[in-house]
């Protein structure tokens, strides 16, 4: 007999809005119904409204944890576009920044999904050494997330040479905590229990969903635009691809596990490597025709696609974010298994229903910061950045 | 491998669907005009004889017409092509890729119920990201909609100012 457990609208352990409607037999689920669009906020019309140089702003809050890949495909398509170069030392920190944003984002998921499968440790460990990096990002660019780091023809922030040693630091913590975490969780006979042989996506599966990303090279397929469709100092740099041919939630772990090591290994070769020279380029305006951009995100590609007439706005601005392909594939990844294990395997793809959340700060009961407190803060931020950086 | 078009593929295109307009905008991203009876056919060939990945659709609202452009990669070669199909504004069809390419449904939902191209042979072409209430015959990415919607926001600013 078949009946719906209905998981949503809004979800209760990723607290995103999404709705999944399971069709089980007993245990056994045996299709499944995505109803999404709850989040939808009509980013492609506004940016037709919008000027070039405001665009990254807008497309940075697509989604607050791949807040990079966002407005780095825009720029680049539109760099496409107007066939503009950026400049090599931008060139360089946008790469840095790319990478150093995939760890933080597999480092989210390696969390959440100890959470999700009852390991907590896994989760507080793995977001203990998130933090640092979320530092990190704030002592670059002013922000924790929203980097604006991105602008058409180069980077909007330099990374002074005093920083490189931080960073270096940072790196070399991180280098010794991965190893730890891939040894821990793949080690573990619970964890291995819990996450191989569930879920599997075949590779035929993943080539007619189109997915993207971890969720592609966990199946077998070797797809990163990356190492396909080099971009900005991407083929200067040596580094691996990582593929898997199982394609369980074991697999996809494992390559988002085993990327952080080679993301540790780009950044390292940039700032080695770093070279001197300006960050931006002169863009007096962008000619008419069209451009593509894309850039391997931490969940996959992602595609920016823009039109132009020659006037200060684009035409058609088309974006596709890797999750719109990865979410779709889960009908044919979770049939077959148990209800228990689909709550893991929709999570699996690391799907981002793009919102996040506002915190408030309470000391004895009272809320610390009022709104204008707030802005006070930021406004000494931005006073202190700029005497960092002498203007 | 050289990251480039190869001319190979670009002859086997030319010599299977002679009618094509080829255009080269860089060295990794080609742009290819074809007529909406042909689309199916090239798409089809593309995928199932040359193992590109599909990656997504656009529609656009055009003077002539809506155009959809299918954006296929081959990852082999780290190229980009790009199928460009002018669907006329007073009769809106196009045939289905669904039951061919799974990766199109979502897509196929979205433009259609953005722009109102009507896809046949669509299993399940119902709204995927509107709400619920959204009105059917209302398509927010069309131009003549966003004419509407400017005004709206004019009047509104008048409003407050007197």
């Amino acid at each position: 007999m078949r009946r719906i457990v209905p998981i949503g609208p809004y979800h209760p352990l990723q607290e995103e809005p999404e709705f999944f409607k399971l069709i089980v037999e007993g245990e056994k689920v045996v299709d499944l119904e995505i109803n999404i669009g709850y989040n939808h906020r009509g980013h492609e019309f506004i940016s037709q409204t919008l000027t070039w140089d405001q665009i990254p702003f807008l497309v940075e809050r697509i989604c607050g944890i791949c807040s990079d890949s966002h407005p780095y495909a825009y720029v680049l398509a539109v760099e496409d576009c107007a066939h503009i170069t950026a400049p090599p030392r931008a060139q360089y920190i946008r790469t840095i920044i790319g990478e150093l944003e995939r760890i933080h984002s597999h480092y989210l998921w390696l969390g959440l999904a100890g959470h999700f499968i009852g390991y907590n440790t896994v989760w507080m460990w793995v977001w203990r050494y998130r933090e640092p990096l979320l530092d990190l990002f704030e002592l670059i660019m002013g922000n924790r997330n929203h980097y604006a780091i991105n602008k058409i023809g180069g980077a909007r922030r330099d990374i002074l040479p005093e920083d490189y040693p931080k960073i270096e630091k940072y790196l070399d913590l991180l280098e010794k905590k991965n190893a730890m975490f891939t040894n821990a969780i793949l080690d573990d006979p619970v964890i291995r229990a819990r996450l191989e042989n569930v879920g599997i996506l075949s590779k035929e599966d993943a080539i007619a969903y189109g997915v993207l990303g971890p969720t592609a090279r966990g199946s077998g397929y070797a797809c990163d635009i990356r190492k396909d469709d080099p971009y900005d100092a991407y083929d200067k740099v040596d580094w691996n691809m990582i593929v898997f041919e199982e394609g369980d939630v074991l697999a996809k772990a494992k390559v988002r596990l085993i990327e952080c090591n080679e993301s540790i290994k780009i950044v390292r070769q940039c700032l080695k490597n770093m070279p001197d020279g300006p960050i931006e380029t002169r863009v007096d305006e962008i000619p008419p025709g069209e451009g593509i951009g894309r850039h391997e995100a931490p969940r996959g590609e992602v595609f920016h696609y823009v039109r132009s007439d020659g006037s200060n706005m684009p035409v058609r601005h088309k974006v596709r974010a890797p999750s719109f392909m990865n979410v779709a594939s889960n009908v044919v990844a979770v049939k077959g298994y148990s209800i228990a294990d689909a709550a893991l395997v929709l999570a699996a793809v690391d799907p981002c229903y793009c919102c996040t959340e506002r915190t408030f700060v309470y000391e004895n009961g009272k809320k610390k910061y009022s709104g204008q407190d707030l802005l006070k803060l930021s406004w000494e931020k931005t006073e202190k950045i700029k005497r960092r950086y002498g203007k | 491998m050289k990251k480039e078009y190869s001319k190979k593929i670009l002859d086997e295109i030319n010599a299977k669907f002679p009618e094509v307009i080829i255009k080269i905008h860089s060295p990794r991203r080609t742009y290819i005009s074809i007529s909406r009876e042909k689309v199916y056919d090239f798409v089809e060939f593309l995928y199932k004889e040359k193992g590109f990945r599909f990656s997504i659709a656009t529609g656009i609202d055009t003077r002539d017409g809506i155009e959809i452009i299918y954006h296929f990669s081959h990852d082999e070669a780290g190229t980009y092509y790009n199928i460009k199909v002018l669907v006329p504004k007073d009769d809106l069809k196009i045939k289905s890729m669904t039951m061919l390419l799974p990766a199109t449904d979502w897509i196929e939902r979205e433009i259609h119920e953005l722009l109102g191209v009507d896809f046949i042979g669509h299993p399940n072409l119902v709204p995927l990201l509107t709400a619920e209430t959204w009105p059917a015959d209302l398509y927010p990415l069309r131009r003549d909609y966003a004419d509407e919607h400017k005004n709206i926001k004019i009047k509104k600013k008048l409003w407050e100012e007197s």
